[in-house]
């Protein structure tokens, strides 16, 4: 009998290698039943989750939303804005009341780091919450949990076993919880990390990680398998940290000459969105070297494994 | 743990064999017909009696899947862990064909019940056939019964029936034995 380590999915820093494989291996029969005529199982038919997302988001809450439907629970969405937050509610009231109406699971994207932490930790103080489960769905600048799991799943899909392959992760690294989650997750398999941006865009103390750190985009190319090209995080940067997107994209966006300088084949992945032009331009990512659309369909597959092994866990 | 065997590897043989005979004289050619052995015991004798089919009538296009049921259990969140899903390999259509379900032992039906569900998620099959190579009798908890039976077998709960296969064990065996509570 198998199960993961943890009760909630907080970062991929608190798992070990083999709760990260355990995912990626029940991930794979969940692709498998995402792609046959009837793509829902019953798994999940007696458990109720809540999507709270206090932050903007596309792909993760739909993809959340479509892994919990095809398993069988039954979904409330919550969003910040339009509710009490607006009127002061804290946030652990906030949870604490959702709670009450017998939810068992909370999918959370915070824009604060660190703010499901504090909620796992809060809620042991409430008996009437403490039996309530938590998935990180990304928190501010921190972590991305199951942005690092499918987009482990992605590179093994294409790639095969993770160790020893060579993963770049390029642009924003400071403002990015993919970066951090990615760190950690492709370690963890034996992948190789480098990383790779303008200097005022890499932390300082991000090799004390164990990855590489490059200033130079091609060189970087050269060295890598797979090529993660990350946003610019606009939204994030309250100071100017390089001139201007002209310059950025100049210098570290991704086209089709700089591919083709290459003497192989790297793959290319981005979390997104996308913006188009900065980071990567739309001859690169509607390529054959992109798997972009792939990450988003493996996400649904992810999420579901990521559902099913923790709800497993709370045996009666 | 004293281990009596109830079938050794002579009579696993002939009881495949005449689990064969039957099915062809219901089946004919297979031409409609598809096998399918439940994950995870359920493969070997599913394989087994697919080879075997396939050598008698001299055909070598019987269609045989494999089918992983865990996501259809009814007692998830009901046991200490989740169980780990092994792979379904179905490629071929199942819509209006005849599916003969193939698992090694029948014993409360729950895992068939499941297996039923599993299957509809590919289509809708014209009839649904169970095979079993060992029937534990008077211990069923839903009104589910085979429809080819290798084997029965009165065992008491604290028993406990186990098939061995060549592939995986060494040697093809049906034993009954009681394992030993942990204290």
């Amino acid at each position: 009998m198998e199960s993961l380590s943890v009760r909630h999915l907080l970062g991929i820093k608190g798992l070990t290698s083999h709760d990260v494989k355990l995912i990626l291996n029940t991930a794979q029969q969940f692709k498998d039943v995402i792609n046959r005529p009837i793509k829902k199982v019953p798994s999940l038919r007696d458990v109720t989750v809540a999507n709270m997302f206090f932050e903007n988001s596309t792909r993760t809450r739909l993809s959340f939303e479509l892994a919990e439907k095809r398993l069988s629970a039954d979904v409330i969405n919550f969003s910040s804005s339009g509710s009490s937050v607006s009127k002061g509610e804290t946030l652990v009231d906030t949870v604490n009341n959702i709670l009450a109406m017998k939810v068992d699971m909370i999918v959370m994207r915070h824009p604060n780091p660190g703010a499901p932490v504090f909620l796992a930790r809060e809620l042991q103080k409430y008996p009437k919450s403490a039996h309530a489960q938590i998935i990180n769905a990304g928190d501010g600048t921190h972590e991305h949990p199951t942005q690092a799991l499918l987009d482990a799943f992605s590179i093994r899909e294409n790639l095969g076993d993770l160790i020893g392959k060579k993963v770049a992760i390029i642009g924003d690294i400071m403002h990015s919880r993919v970066a951090l989650s990615n760190i950690y997750c492709l370690k963890l398999l034996g992948a190789e990390v480098m990383v790779c941006g303008p200097t005022t865009l890499i932390p300082k103390y991000i090799g004390s990680l164990g990855v590489k750190i490059e200033h130079n985009l091609m060189k970087a190319l050269e060295w890598c398998d797979v090529a993660n090209m990350l946003r610019i995080q606009l939204e994030r940067q309250q100071l100017k940290y390089f001139p201007s997107l002209r310059e950025y994209a100049l210098y570290f966006g991704l086209n089709r000459k700089k591919l083709e300088l290459l003497n192989k084949k790297i793959l290319i992945m981005h979390p997104g969105p996308i913006n188009r032009g900065v980071e990567i331009t739309s001859d690169v990512a509607d390529s054959g070297h992109s798997i972009i659309l792939d990450q988003v369909e493996n996400g649904v597959a992810v999420r579901m494994a990521i559902l099913y092994l923790l709800a497993g866990k709370t045996a009666s | 743990m004293e281990n009596k065997v109830l079938l050794d590897s002579k009579h696993v043989h002939i009881t495949i064999d005449r689990l064969c005979y039957q099915l062809i004289e219901n089946h004919h050619h297979f031409d409609h017909s598809v096998i399918i052995g439940v994950q995870p015991r359920g493969i070997y004798l599913s394989s087994r009696i697919h080879k075997r089919l396939q050598e008698i009538i001299g055909k070598t296009d019987i269609k045989h899947g494999l089918l992983d049921i865990t996501f259809y259990r009814d007692d998830f969140r009901r046991r200490d862990e989740p169980l780990v899903p092994s792979a379904t390999h179905i490629d071929f259509v199942i819509e209006d064909k005849n599916v003969i379900l193939i698992d090694d032992v029948l014993y409360t039906g729950r895992t068939i019940r499941a297996a039923l569900d599993a299957i509809l998620a590919f289509g809708r099959p014209r009839n649904v056939e169970l095979l079993i190579l060992i029937d534990r009798k008077f211990s069923r908890q839903l009104p589910i019964q085979a429809d080819y039976v290798g084997a029965s077998v009165d065992a008491l709960t604290s028993q406990r029936v186990k098939v061995n296969w060549q592939e995986t064990d060494g040697k093809d065996e049906v034993i009954l034995y009681t394992p030993i509570k942990a204290l």
